[in-house]
């Protein structure tokens, strides 16, 4: 992890929605490399900062520069240097394996002869050969995960942006996801990603965990438990989750 | 350039996957042509007659004849009494009543005003203003001969004869399906793309693509034209078939050129497809957008001139029909067809079209957001 470069700086980021106020000042960097969690209960915020991030949603008020750009004015510039795999299942499922990725890679500006060694080389890395012109809707929830995140960064981007990527599958499907994930760090994408699940937040290098809109804690898994004297993250989270106003 | 050829190649890939539409986009143009075009008539055939003949004179018997050999009525009942054919109207068993007044035929002798009573069952106006014109127009054509023999035998010189000629251009024989016919192919058009391009964006919001295609750099126009293009293929081809059919089932002669319809044919889907986006990206649903697709089309088609004559419409109805793509279309490809109208005699009509579709183009590409 090289930590003198940052990727992401946010400083006062506020977002509102009316009188409800999903971002409540955040501010936080993440450096070249790292894999970021960003943990919180469902309706924490997550997902509003991500998408801030990516450039889907305008933030209220804040300085937020992605990748060295301004999200307010080169939000399509930053487009071009980032990835993104949202909560709700984004390839075609009427498109075979291989359309989608042309497709996703085609219109990220890549040429089609690159396009079509690339898809061979990771549908061969994904053990998905067999896979390439059967049509997504027919695979397994798993292997469309694995495709998802493999598209999404199919354009090489710096950055990648994962909200809550292995909703819904199984353990093993979940270690094997983050192989990939591991391995799109190795090779220099800085990965930021949302997850409610604990034992994933052992995995990233930093976590930040929101509770009602604010980040309540940044630090290393093992910092954050040294400080909440907790024995594991699920520890960690309830202590921080308890201080929510909107507990059911 | 080679964003669009990506999106193009996913649109085409995509509507011919999808094995409920497909056959719809064959089969539409087919259906509506044949069934609409022959049932969609304003003709009236066997209007249904009662006559009240209290004069039983050789007059009233001579035009009662005349109904009876016209292919347009039937005589259901012949009877003394009023009071039982307008039972018999209110019943709906009948159409229209023709009562002939006892003193009809002397008052014609002495060449006096003579009055025939006509009752028309005016719960359908149109069809009753038709029931109406024919009935005069039989009337009118004994009136005349009458006249004609009173000159012959009597060689009065005084008796003035204003006759009124009529002669139908561009349609000689009045006959309603090179009328319609145009018309329903503006219909089949409009329908294949008011609809499929409501629901195309939409359908991406609703299985979540468009997020992912928001967070990539491609531009609001390259997604859009790329979105178009294959719709206006499809209405192109709908337009072929149409024309294929006018011209060798129902042997329409197309007097102006195919071209100019084509073009036309290209602003127009501009238009509408204009108005499809827009209609896509305003909403959330695909149902939500069918009902707004629904809403306008109706509008547009019951206001165009197609079913009925605009020109007997309220001034503010025909105001209306200003800002109806479908009405200027109709009136166009009605020209181009049946006059042989050409670009010149087309082109305000035209232009006024075209700043129709730059607006709804400009409209949809800003109303569509990538970020919120």
């Amino acid at each position: 992890m090289n930590t003198d470069k940052k990727v992401i700086s946010v400083r006062n980021l506020y977002k509102r929605f009316g009188s409800f106020t999903a971002n409540d000042d955040l501010s936080f960097d993440v450096y070249k490399g790292e894999i970021f969690g960003f943990l919180g209960a469902n309706g924490a915020g997550k997902t509003t900062a991500m998408k801030i991030l990516c450039g889907l949603s305008y933030p209220t008020s804040g300085e937020i520069m992605v990748a060295g750009l301004d999200v307010y004015k080169q939000r399509e510039e930053l487009k071009k240097n980032i990835g993104y795999m949202s909560q709700k299942f984004s390839l075609y499922e009427d498109l075979t394996v291989f359309e989608n990725i042309r497709f996703y890679a085609g219109i990220y500006g890549m040429s089609s002869k690159e396009i079509k060694t690339k898809a061979d080389e990771l549908l061969q890395k994904l053990g998905l050969v067999h896979a390439r012109n059967k049509r997504i809707g027919e695979l397994p929830l798993g292997w469309k995960q694995k495709l998802a995140f493999s598209v999404a960064i199919f354009h090489n981007p710096g950055i990648v942006f994962l909200d809550e990527p292995t909703g819904g599958v199984d353990p093993v499907t979940r270690r094997q996801f983050w192989d990939l994930i591991y391995e799109a760090s190795r090779a220099g994408i800085t990965v930021f990603v949302t997850t409610h699940y604990m034992d994933e937040a052992e995995y990233c290098d930093r976590i930040s965990i929101m509770v009602d809109g604010r980040i309540e804690a940044l630090d290393t898994p093992e910092a954050l438990k040294k400080h909440f004297k907790a024995k594991d993250m699920d520890e960690v989270f309830l202590q921080l989750a308890r201080k929510s106003n909107y507990q059911e | 350039m080679r964003t669009i050829k990506y999106i193009l190649q996913k649109e085409f890939l995509q509507i011919f996957r999808n094995k409920s539409m497909l056959p719809i986009i064959f089969a539409m143009p087919i259906i509506q042509l044949c069934v609409l075009v022959f049932a969609a008539t304003f003709e009236m055939k066997n209007t249904n007659l009662y006559i009240v003949d209290q004069d039983l004179s050789s007059h009233s018997r001579q035009i009662i004849s005349k109904f009876e050999a016209s292919p347009f009525f039937t005589i259901k009942h012949t009877d003394f009494s009023i009071k039982h054919a307008e039972d018999e109207l209110f019943k709906d068993n009948v159409d229209a009543i023709l009562h002939f007044e006892n003193g009809f035929g002397n008052a014609v002798d002495k060449k006096e005003a003579a009055s025939v009573q006509v009752l028309v069952n005016a719960i359908d106006a149109s069809a009753a203003g038709l029931y109406n014109a024919y009935i005069l127009s039989v009337i009118q054509d004994y009136n005349q001969k009458l006249e004609s023999s009173i000159q012959t035998t009597i060689k009065k010189q005084a008796v003035q004869q204003v006759q009124n000629t009529y002669s139908h251009l561009f349609n000689p024989e009045m006959k309603y399906i090179p009328y319609m016919l145009p018309g329903i192919l503006v219909l089949l058009i409009t329908v294949i793309g008011l609809f499929l391009s409501a629901m195309n964006v939409v359908r991406e919001k609703e299985i979540g693509t468009i997020e992912q295609i928001n967070v990539t750099p491609i531009k609001k126009y390259q997604f859009l034209i790329g979105k178009l293009i294959p719709f206006i293929f499809i209405g192109f081809f709908e337009l072929g078939i149409g024309l294929i059919l006018a011209a060798f089932v129902f042997k329409i002669p197309i007097l102006g050129s195919v071209w100019l319809i084509y073009l036309v044919a290209f602003i127009y889907l501009l238009t509408i497809l204009g108005i499809g986006l827009f209609i896509s990206t305003q909403t959330d649903t695909q149902q939500q957008a069918m009902f707004i697709a629904w809403f306008f089309m109706i509008i547009f088609i019951l206001m165009s001139g197609l079913f009925t004559p605009t020109e007997s419409m309220p001034e503010w109805g025909q105001k209306m029909n200003l800002l109806n793509p479908v009405a200027y279309f109709i009136k166009i490809i009605r020209m181009i067809m049946l006059k042989g109208s050409g670009f010149m005699d087309i082109l305000k009509d035209l232009t006024i079209l075209s700043l129709y579709s730059i607006a709804m183009l400009s409209f949809a590409t800003n109303r569509y957001k990538k970020t919120n």
